[in-house]
């Protein structure tokens, strides 16, 4: 690993120099393909984010594709009502490696206003592990724009070994969560307790 | 730099061969360039979900290999029928009073056959949707 300072010592004498590491994060980061998926209102603004206005193309993520097949990043754009929840996570699944997720919106991160709905999930963190979540109701383009150049940080910064290195090339990692199946009163089971764990409040 | 000519005594086909064998290059190498990345640095993380049938999230539910009814099919080629029918018809009614005798007779024989396939079809029952 060649030493930073080293580095811009050496980037000023015009001699520029680059990890494999760098490189691999720097084509994975600016070639994001994200899943052509809205559930509400959210998409609208997904949507214009991509159009020629706000143009998600500038940071490679314009591709949105029709399928899961090829897409390796979901935005979760709007409202996950307890009967989109199972095909939701499905979909996740039958993303290929490495993929990532952006909870778009505050119906997406908890409910939202629609938290005490009978319907709705409160939160897709419940099931699926939630790399970059957007608040606002719902978020300006710019913000999604922000979001993605927020994951694409992310990838950049990630090491490629180690105990920190993405989820593809680590065999522990589950490639697929378990799909929740329709209960009587809830989704069974109501969380996925591996991933979500929050905090508990006491009140003192 | 080397350039393909045609020497005396060479085979003329010797050029056409060598294209052959660069085009089957051309094709192969980035398929097994494909496959070898796909075997080799491609993280795979196979599941039950991802094999599955793609269905929008849905679970995908019975079999591929099932009859379609063709009934649409009879519908579709007697619309077709009376549809070429109508280019036919429209400059009919435009010239009709310049007609010759033998031309209106010809265009009542032509709507009669055509009228004829209709009412064949309705009495074998194709116009009720089962």
């Amino acid at each position: 690993m060649i030493d930073e300072g080293l580095k811009s010592e050496l980037q000023k004498q015009g001699v520029y120099v680059t990890s494999l590491q760098e490189l691999y994060n720097w084509g994975r980061a600016n070639s994001v393909w994200p899943l052509t998926f809205g559930l509400a209102c959210c998409a609208i603004e997904m949507m214009a984010a991509s159009m020629s206005r706000f143009d998600l193309a500038r940071f490679g993520a314009e591709v949105f594709r029709p399928s899961p097949r090829q897409a390796d990043l979901m935005i979760v754009a709007g409202t996950v009502t307890k009967k989109m929840a199972p095909l939701v996570v499905r979909l996740y699944n039958q993303m290929p490696e490495p993929k990532y997720v952006i909870a778009m919106g505050a119906c997406a991160i908890s409910g939202g206003p629609f938290k005490q709905g009978y319907n709705v999930l409160k939160g897709i963190d419940r099931y699926l592990p939630v790399d970059v979540a957007i608040p606002g109701c719902p978020p300006r383009p710019e913000a999604l724009i922000h979001a993605i150049m927020t994951l694409q940080e992310k990838i950049r910064n990630q090491k490629l070994t180690g105990p920190d290195r993405p989820r593809h090339l680590n065999a522990d990692v589950e490639g697929e969560y378990p799909v929740p199946a329709y209960g009587k009163h809830d989704l069974e089971p109501p969380k996925n307790p591996e991933l979500w764990q929050p905090p508990t409040m006491t009140r003192t | 730099m080397w350039v393909l000519t045609m020497e005396p005594n060479q085979n003329p086909y010797l050029v056409l061969v060598l294209l052959a064998a660069a085009a089957v290059v051309f094709a192969l190498t980035p398929l097994l360039a494909a496959w070898a990345w796909a075997r080799f640095f491609s993280p795979q993380k196979p599941g039950q979900d991802k094999n599955d049938t793609y269905e929008c999230g849905l679970k995908s539910s019975g079999d591929a290999w099932i009859h379609f009814r063709s009934e649409y099919y009879l519908y579709g080629i007697i619309f077709l029928v009376f549809d070429v029918e109508t280019i036919f018809l429209l400059p009919f009614a435009v010239s009709f009073t310049g007609l010759t005798v033998g031309a209106f007779v010809a265009m009542i024989i032509f709507l009669v056959l055509l009228v004829e396939g209709l009412v064949w079809a309705w009495r074998k029952g194709f116009l009720t949707w089962r």
